[in-house]
């Protein structure tokens, strides 16, 4: 049992990019055996037979990294079920193959970009997270821009969000502004406070309402919570 | 029309279907396409309240006699808007064609608007047989489905030369809305798939075009707000919206009407039930006496009253489709003072 604790552990640091969340909590490994050798067997569900491939691919690749590069792994069968384009994700990710190669003739670039967008959300949902309690407690919009990140009590919303802003190479350490663009990581002005703040709110709605809609569906499609898995209201 | 509280409610089912997806419309050899994809759909429908699902047998071939009660006896709707899908790659007939939706709206005139389609990958045939839809059916307006599979190809965008050349033409015709469906889709496999940005630059090169984002771009209504604040000629189209988030998820929903109401306004949202997914009668009443959470994480979003429910649930799609409105379903503010009132004081 330890064994397999320890893989799902693994995989719960694989997230959905599209709604920043572990394929673990949202119930998408429906699967997950390991025998006394170190072979290990993973199976993913998505929430319908046409969740879009190239998140799939992301969610597939990086499962399958994440468990071969555990030590004492004899063997990885990382596998998509019911999903249109299964066959042909599995078989690009066993081979360690691109999202290109698999996709003979259909995509035209490699997944990084889109990757980089959705962390960008990310940090934008995650901006609202840790920034709504200053609202509430009184600052404006124009205060929230003149903070660094010194001034914040440590929590793990900010931690996250932190971690999210090294991924995309934007500035995260104590001295750097809390409020900054993801695009660029320069500074917000005091003047684009508001509706940077704005927007952190739209893009974290978003999310969540999109989460909320996978979640129903994928109840829908399949009974019984998924291996790693914990029933969040 | 629906009346609740003393009001009156004009109520246009924007954003609905009459589909056959039986086994019998299959597609030999895209079986598992046809079934997939119907499949979803019904998957979708579990978002609604309990005592509104149906059988998978039902769904995937209602009667016209289940629509004209759903939608129009019970389901409160004074006019819907018929929005084609044709899926043919899956479907021997069609999923969902103008000539079907026609063979209902004919036996029942002045209760659809019969919209048509058109794919710019069609080429001349298509240019032509938009042009006879529109002529034969009086169509006002298309539903664009960008991610339709047509011969090898996986999807448009609507800023391919060819889409512009049918969005040009159909303006010709007469053609004022263009529905366009951002949802799930499945292609283009390489880029985000519910990306709105090839609508920013249509709405913006056909200003006298009217562009209803069905779905709302959902998952990416961040990216369809940002654009529809800076598009006068964006719509919000709300299926899926009130369907698929007021019953199952009454706080995202909230959330989600209030960054529409913040970014868009209440005179760019437009009702659509999606029927058969959903039936109209509960998302009208709910909608009709849904009121944000008692909450201050929702306290600075904009209200929504009476009267942007009565935009929301028909008045703005009237607008766009030049429907008649009885006078007393109009917004009080807009009918002007009875003549008799005047009289009466100066006799």
């Amino acid at each position: 049992m330890a064994e397999r604790d320890r893989v799902l552990d693994a995989l719960g640091a694989v997230r959905d990019p599209e709604l920043d969340e572990s394929i673990t909590t949202l119930g998408f490994v429906s699967t997950c055996v390991v025998s006394a050798a170190g072979d290990v067997v993973v199976r993913l569900r998505l929430p319908t037979y046409f969740c879009a491939p190239n998140f799939a691919f992301l969610m597939v690749a990086d499962a399958y990294d994440v468990v071969a590069a555990l030590p004492a792994v004899r063997s990885v069968d990382v596998a998509l079920e019911d999903h249109f384009a299964a066959a042909q994700i599995n078989a690009g990710v066993a081979a360690r193959a691109g999202f290109v190669a698999s996709f003979d003739g259909e995509a035209t670039a490699e997944l990084d970009e889109l990757r980089r967008t959705f962390v960008a959300k990310a940090v934008l949902a995650g901006t609202d997270q840790v920034c709504r309690p200053l609202v509430a407690s009184g600052i404006d919009p124009a205060g929230v821009a003149r903070l660094t990140i010194a001034d914040l009590p440590t929590s793990p919303a900010l931690d996250r969000l932190l971690r999210r802003r090294a991924e995309l190479g934007l500035p995260a350490g104590p001295d750097a502004p809390l409020l900054v663009d993801v695009g660029t990581g320069a500074a917000v002005a005091a003047a684009g406070a508001a509706r940077h703040l704005g927007l952190a709110r739209l893009t974290r709605t978003g999310i969540e309402a999109n989460t909320g809609i996978c979640r129903g569906m994928l109840r829908h499609r399949y009974v019984g919570t998924g291996a790693g898995e914990e029933e969040l209201g | 029309m629906y009346e609740k509280n003393g009001e009156k409610y004009f109520v246009v089912d924007s954003h609905m279907h009459m589909w056959k997806a039986g086994p019998d419309n299959w597609v030999k050899g895209a079986e598992q396409y046809a079934k997939g994809w119907i499949e979803c759909f019904h998957a979708y429908q579990s978002l609604g309240p309990p005592a509104t699902h149906w059988t998978i047998e039902k769904f995937m071939s209602y009667t016209e006699d289940d629509l004209m009660k759903d939608v129009f006896e019970d389901g409160y709707v004074d006019v819907a808007v018929f929005q084609p899908t044709y899926l043919k790659e899956w479907y021997r007939e069609g999923f969902n064609t103008t000539e079907q939706n026609a063979n209902l709206g004919e036996k029942h005139p002045g209760m659809f608007v019969l919209n048509t389609r058109f794919d710019p990958r069609d080429g001349d045939a298509g240019l032509e047989e938009l042009a006879h839809n529109v002529d034969r059916y009086g169509s006002t307006g298309v539903k664009l489905y960008t991610a339709e599979w047509n011969a090898g190809s996986r999807g448009y965008k609507l800023t391919d030369p060819a889409a512009y050349t049918y969005l040009a033409k159909a303006q010709e015709l007469g053609i004022k809305n263009i529905h366009v469906h951002k949802g799930p889709t499945i292609w283009p496999l390489d880029k985000d798939a519910f990306d709105v940005s090839d609508v920013d630059h249509a709405a913006t090169d056909f200003p006298e075009l009217n562009f209803i984002v069905e779905h709302v771009g959902l998952p990416r209504i961040e990216d369809f707000c940002f654009m529809a604040t800076q598009e006068p000629n964006v719509y919000a189209g709300l299926s899926v919206v009130i369907g698929g988030l007021m019953h199952a998820r009454p706080r995202f929903f909230a959330k989600v009407m209030g960054e529409l109401l913040f970014w868009v306004g209440e005179d760019k949202m437009t009702f659509g039930s999606d029927y058969g997914i959903w039936e109209p009668k509960w998302q009208v009443e709910g909608f009709v006496d849904w009121e944000f959470p008692d909450d201050p994480e929702f306290s600075d979003y904009p209200r929504l009253g009476v009267d942007g429910k009565k935009k929301i649930l028909g008045l703005n799609a009237a607008k766009l489709y030049d429907l008649k409105v009885p006078d007393e379903l109009q917004l009080k503010e807009a009918t002007p003072a009875a003549q008799d009132d005047s009289k009466l004081v100066t006799s």
